[in-house]
């Protein structure tokens, strides 16, 4: 089980700079999602890693070895790093079997024949691909040729897997079962996993920590579930995960006002400046129908999805977005269109007012 | 846009070999350096020949040349020939395409077959098959007509430019065909349903979605024609000397044997090979100009198919007219070949009495000439078919994966041999390979050889090319990151993917190479013949049964290669 | 009166491999003047054979179907009127705009066979492209577009010769998320506008419940349940039915004098009574965000679990021997391993033998 570390990793195409002093640490045994849109430079990062790419500055350690440094001039080729990858494309080899893909890692280490049978084997047990071991991958539908990647990584590394948006490609029933397994492997080997991606819902699912990377290629902020959703660092976590609205504030004489609002809509921060301009972001999801409020919308639209209500409420001149689960309609009423009905925002943040960025 | 597709992230792969000189660089090396002096250099002889005249810029040979009044006929002749069979081609190919694509005619799979058999002869067979049937004094037919209806003169004669232009059609109307019958039977069927829904009638539909939309096919197929005509000649070559018809390709041919290879005659050889490649360049912008077409993204990988539109009273008829269509283009001529081969002469009446099998045993068992041709041409088709091979793969490895600085370079060079026609590429191999630079390998097989490479890298290159295209490159750094070096990758993940399209390559050199006329008409020594020289130079000569014996030998040979290699083909697809 | 209607229609199939396969039957429906109707079911249904049906691309093997109180199949009376005498406006999932044209000739042609005059193509098309936000494009060409334009394109062509009924055969499903949302509400701002009536099929159910006055979910090849979409998610008739749309939950229960037991914990029973007569073993299906967690009073449970995900936080709790999800806002908070009550407000109970039907039906789908 080997930890990563990354120190200022610096990368670029041409003269596009993708990462910019970029360090991160994994620990042993962790699962780390690394989260970003694309173009962020997430998949940059992970072809550094595994030797596909020569950052132009930077150091690459594999617990204590040092595996990459543009300074001091080593860059140990791919096949002697010791990772095990899943391509977002599988990469599951057309021509070779099951078996004959899982087993090629080991061939290559000239391991005796029988302790090798007993590797694969397992791993194929591991994924629940026992069975298909004659079978050619054109036989084989999107998801199990997924799991044999995983079988075929687990192979060629038990200390550091590296996972390339695996699920993506498949569809949302055998998205969930996928994660499911990734993590069931991850406690019975306990090996390393840094697993990449944009769809932040699945690294929620599936990771202890998170690290969420900007458009730009830092990091803004890493953590764990709970510290993604109630602490986002900023403005764009807070964004970039989820859904949310924004509503141009003010604040006077300790409360917050919308710009032509007359009733508060929240007390201030402690921190806020008298008359300054604020955006307040709220989630769809946190703000809640209160017939008793002061604070007034006008339901514009109403669309039922089933397991949620969605409604687009015009709250003085500004549309926003309003969630409402299905329990919820149960338990209180469904607005229609051209009601007027008082709301509270729960769970809201304050960022400084950008000009032209609304919901 | 993948990270696949940005630029520099191959390199990049490429240079992790770190320590060792790089595979990678070799490889390259050695891809200009071939590909310069098998295709660079001849092509660049005929310019330097034609232009430099004691060391110094001279276009007086070239103004000679093309103000010769016998060269500009032939010039027109040739532009003739292939503005015919291209549009009687292309109107042929899109008539059965759509017949066999779209409409509901019973026996396609018949059909179809049928449809395959004029790929697999080289036109000039039919050339000589139609000469011995419409020659305008001795053709059978034609002695048949004067006999039957009384004339003096049989209105039909081969030995004309509409006769050419029929010939060359019954063999080139299945480039167009293929193209479009492709593009009838995938097209998305929502293009049309959704012109029905609008309010289309059935014919309205035709007219303004379908036929348009296979415009590109059509004019892919069309362009195919053109050029392939332009550059042929075979079917002239039989058909136009014994009535002084002349196109460029039987120019040249004529002007470098009435000079029995003489520097001068190469050096007008040269000036009117120019002056065909401007041609052929000039068909090929005209054509960029008047189709502007882009190709149309219509094929969608659905399995459904569009509708059949039912013929219903024209099924019987338009059956009539395609079973007699495919009788004269494909019935006919075999029949022809094979009967005179068992003639004892050639003119007698096509009776039992007059058959032998002299001509066969003749040609099977006592002629050293033919069975040395027999040799020489499968010794040349395989040899040329596995270095083609082997070399295609390398330039295309270099110029997809690789990606060094000018891999454009290469690129043109390996597809320059597109543009030049088969005549053209043998005179530029002659002043290149004549002793001008220490090697002389004149009379022998050796320049043939040398010219079928030049000739035909170019098809297995892009084979080679789109086949590696498709071995995604997260397939190779799955293998690195499973512990294989570079080489280890290579062998062990891109060169199996690849082998169905290295074989298939194989076979699109070995095949055509075997019944090749062109290149090696102007090639051949006393000991170097191949086989369509054989039959070539035995017709000439007057021996026309134990011509037709030999062809009907080499449609037997073909047939059995053709199934052979069908039958590797189809295995390897399976498995 | 009713736009379109179908009576006892059914479809087969007869192919070399499989012989006579019945793709619908015993289809019957009336879809009223305005409304928007969608079929809604897994790959393989007959959603689409009956579109195309409606569309006139399929002949019937029995029954009858009539636009706008005209008959248009009759199967007893070998009645047939094709696609073109149809009158219909329809959106193909690939979109099916024609590249060798521009964008005004594509919204054109439906007028142009009709040989409308050339002032009036004019004027009607270029009030169509407005209505598709497509206004000051009509000399581009379709390959150039995104695939989001490309469906406004087949839009407005559809809607150019003001047809009474439209067809829409998943044609967001091409689409990427965000502009899905987006075009629903273009569609449905068009249908009020235009006042036509639409048949929508789709295999998305949030889409179909999103879009629909009223839906159909079917499967192999039979009508399962019509209703409004509250109606089918609310009070599915079946487990198919409740699987199909949302999320759901099947907890496994015993019954004992009226009263449920999840299976693993005969103790307690659960808060919802069974319905009477029934089985000794039912399935109890709920859905994970219908689920009362709470701190007072309900099925006594322990937080074993607890995810934070971008809508909602979902907890693991037991039931029984079983694990189940309970998705809430973020706002309704518990710890791992804190005791907890569940209430079940809208649950159903659906027999054990739906299992078996539903395992044979996944097979059928791989096949």
């Amino acid at each position: 089980m080997a930890g990563v570390r990354f120190e200022n990793i610096t990368c670029r195409y041409g003269s596009h700079v993708v990462l910019k002093d970029f360090s991160l640490e994994v620990k042993e045994s962790e699962i780390m999602g690394i989260v970003g849109p694309s173009g962020c430079g997430k998949t940059t990062l992970m072809r550094a890693l595994c030797g596909f790419m020569k950052p132009e500055t930077g150091n690459i350690y594999l617990d204590d070895r040092l595996v990459y440094s543009a300074s001091k001039h080593v860059n140990i080729a791919p096949e002697l790093r010791g990772i095990g990858v899943v391509f977002q494309d599988y990469a599951v080899w057309p021509h070779l079997s099951v078996w004959d893909n899982v087993c090629y890692p080991i061939k290559r280490h000239k391991v005796p024949k029988d302790e090798m049978e007993k590797r694969a084997a397992h791993a194929l047990e591991q994924v629940h691909m026992t069975g298909y071991e004659k079978h050619l991958p054109s036989q084989l539908s999107g998801g199990q040729q997924q799991r044999v990647a995983i079988a075929r990584a687990l192979v060629s590394s038990d200390e550091l897997i590296v996972l390339d948006e695996p699920i993506t490609n498949l569809d949302a029933k055998l998205r969930e079962e996928m994660l499911v397994e990734i993590q069931r492997i991850q406690k019975d080997i306990g090996t390393t996993i840094i697993y990449i991606t944009h769809d932040q819902a699945a690294a929620l699912r599936l990771c202890d920590n998170i690290a969420v990377m900007a458009p730009d290629g830092h990091i803004c902020q890493i953590g764990v579930d709970e510290d993604i959703i109630r602490r986002p660092a900023d403005r764009f976590v807070f964004t970039f995960v989820g859904v949310s609205n924004f509503v141009p504030v003010i604040c006077r004489s300790g409360k917050i006002f919308t710009e032509n609002g007359n009733h508060p809509v929240d007390d201030a921060q402690p921190d806020m400046q008298e008359l300054g301009r604020y955006d307040l972001g709220v989630r769809p999801m946190d703000i809640v129908f209160d017939e008793d409020s002061e604070v007034k919308v006008t339901i514009k639209s109403v669309t039922f999805l089933g397991d949620q209500y969605d409604y687009f409420v015009d709250f003085n001149g500004q549309e926003l977005r309003v969630e409402s689960n299905a329990l919820d309609a149960l338990s209180h009423r469904v607005y229609k269109e051209g009601e007027k009905v008082g709301v509270k925002f729960l769970n809201v943040r304050y960022y400084p007012r950008e000009e032209g960025k609304a919901s | 846009m993948s990270q696949y597709t940005r630029k520099g992230v191959n390199k990049d792969m490429a240079a992790l070999d770190g320590k060792h000189f790089g595979l990678d660089k070799v490889l390259t090396i050695i891809c200009f350096v071939i590909l310069f002096i098998i295709v660079l250099v001849p092509v660049a002889m005929i310019f330097y020949v034609t232009f430099i005249s004691e060391g110094k810029f001279d276009t007086r040979l070239f103004t000679e040349v093309i103000a010769d009044k016998g060269n500009i006929g032939a010039m027109w002749n040739t532009i003739k020939v292939a503005l015919g069979a291209t549009l009687i081609g292309t109107v042929m190919g899109v008539f059965f395409a759509w017949l066999v694509g779209r409409s509901d005619i019973p026996t396609k799979g018949f059909m179809k077959v049928m449809f395959d058999i004029p790929y697999m002869f080289p036109p000039f067979f039919g050339a000589m098959a139609w000469d011995l049937m419409l020659n305008r004094r001795s053709g059978y037919i034609n002695k048949w007509i004067v006999s039957t209806f009384g004339v003096k003169r049989s209105p039909l004669n081969i030995n004309s430019i509409w006769g050419i232009i029929f010939v060359e059609c019954c063999y080139y109307f299945p480039f167009v065909y293929k193209q479009v019958v492709n593009a009838f039977e995938r097209m998305d069927p929502t293009l049309e349903e959704s012109a029905r829904i609008a309010g289309a009638s059935q014919g309205y539909v035709i007219r303004k979605i379908t036929l348009p939309l296979v415009k590109p096919a059509i004019s892919a197929g069309a362009l195919l024609i053109l050029t392939s005509s332009l550059a042929h000649f075979g079917v002239p070559g039989m058909l136009g000397f014994s009535a002084k018809i002349y196109t460029l390709p039987t120019k040249i041919y004529q002007l470098f044997y009435r000079t029995t290879g003489s520097f001068e005659g190469i050096r007008e050889g040269s000036a009117l090979s120019i002056l065909l490649i401007l041609v052929v360049v000039a068909a090929l912008i005209l054509q960029k100009y008047l189709l502007r077409a882009g190709s149309y993204d219509i094929i969608k990988g659905k399995a459904t198919r569009p509708m059949l539109i039912k013929l219903r009273g024209a099924k019987v008829p338009l059956l009539i007219l395609a079973y007699v269509i495919l009788f004269i283009i494909v019935v006919m001529p075999l029949a022809m070949i094979i009967l005179v081969g068992f003639l004892k002469a050639y003119g007698l009446p096509i009776t039992l009495a007059n058959m032998t099998l002299d001509n066969y045993k003749q040609v099977l068992f006592n002629n050293t000439m033919v069975a040395d041709s027999i040799k020489n041409s499968i010794f040349l088709s395989f040899s040329a078919g596995i270095i083609c091979m082997f070399l295609g793969v390398m330039v295309a490895y270099v110029i997809v994966k690789v990606k060094p600085k000018g891999a454009i370079v290469l690129e043109l060079l390996s597809l320059l041999p597109y543009a030049i026609p088969g005549i053209v590429m043998a005179i530029g191999v002659i002043l290149t390979w004549s002793g001008r630079f220490k090697v002389n390998l004149y009379n022998t097989i050796w320049i043939i050889l040398v010219a079928y490479l030049a000739r035909y890298l170019s098809f297995s290159m892009k084979s080679a090319s789109a086949s590696l295209q498709q071995v995604h490159p997260s397939l190779e750094e799955a293998a690195r990151s499973c512990g294989a070096s570079h080489f280890g990758s290579l062998k062990d993940i891109t060169i199996p993917l690849i082998k169905p399209a290295m074989v298939a390559g194989f076979f699109l050199i070995f095949l055509p190479a075997m019944r090749e006329l062109t290149t090696s008409v102007l090639l051949y020594g006393p000991n170097s013949r191949t086989l369509g020289v054989a039959i070539f130079s035995l017709r000439n000569d007057g021996y026309i049964t134990t011509a037709s014996a030999l062809a009907s030998i080499a449609i037997l040979l073909i047939v059995i290669l053709n199934s052979i290699v069908n039958a590797i083909l189809k295995d390897r697809k399976k498995g | 009166m009713d736009q379109v209607v179908l009576r006892n229609v059914r479809k087969d199939f007869t192919t070399k491999l499989l012989g006579t396969v019945t793709a619908v039957e015993n289809f019957n429906l009336n879809v009223a003047e305005g409304e928007c109707f969608s079929f809604l079911g897994p790959s393989g249904c007959g959603k689409t054979t009956t579109l195309r049906m409606i569309a006139g691309f399929e002949d019937l093997s029995d029954g009858e179907i009539e636009l706008c109180g005209k008959p248009v199949s009759i199967k007893a009376k070998n009645l047939y009127v094709p696609p073109e005498k149809r009158d219909l406006g329809m959106v193909f999932q690939a979109f099916a705009v024609w590249p060798h044209m521009n964008i005004f000739d594509n919204v054109a042609f439906p007028l142009k066979v009709r040989k409308v005059p050339r002032a009036e193509i004019k004027e009607r098309v270029e009030k169509a492209l407005k209505h598709c936000s497509l206004d000051g494009m009509e000399k581009e060409y379709p390959g150039n577009l995104s695939g989001g334009q490309q469906q406004r394109i087949a839009l407005a062509r559809a809607i150019v010769t003001n047809p009474k009924v439209m067809l829409l055969d998943e044609p967001l499903s091409n689409l990427d998320p965000k502009l899905r949302e987006s075009m629903r509400f273009e569609i449905k701002k068009l249908q009020k506008e235009f006042g036509f009536t639409i048949i929508f099929v789709t295999h998305d159910q949030s889409e179909a419940m999103a879009i629909s006055e009223r839906m159909l979910v079917m499967d192999m090849g039979r009508q399962v349940q019509i209703g409004t979409p509250t109606e089918l998610y609310n009070k599915p008739n079946s487990r198919f039915v409740h699987k199909f749309l949302g999320q759901s939950t099947f907890t496994n229960c015993v019954i004992e004098d009226g009263k449920a037991y999840a299976k693993g914990n005969l103790q307690q029973p659960i808060p919802l009574d069974p319905p009477k007569g029934c089985e000794h073993e039912m399935i109890l299906a709920t859905r994970p965000n219908q689920i009362d967690i709470n701190h007072e009073s309900g099925y006594e449970s322990v937080v074993e679990n607890r995810i934070f995900l971008t809508d909602y936080t979902e907890y693991q709790v037991k039931v029984g021997d079983a694990l189940v999800q309970v998705q809430t806002p973020h706002r309704v908070e518990f710890s791992v391993g804190e005791k907890c009550y569940l209430r079940f407000p809208n649950a159903m109970w659906y027999p054990v033998e739906d299992e078996a039907a539903e395992a044979e039906r996944n097979r059928r789908q791989l096949v």
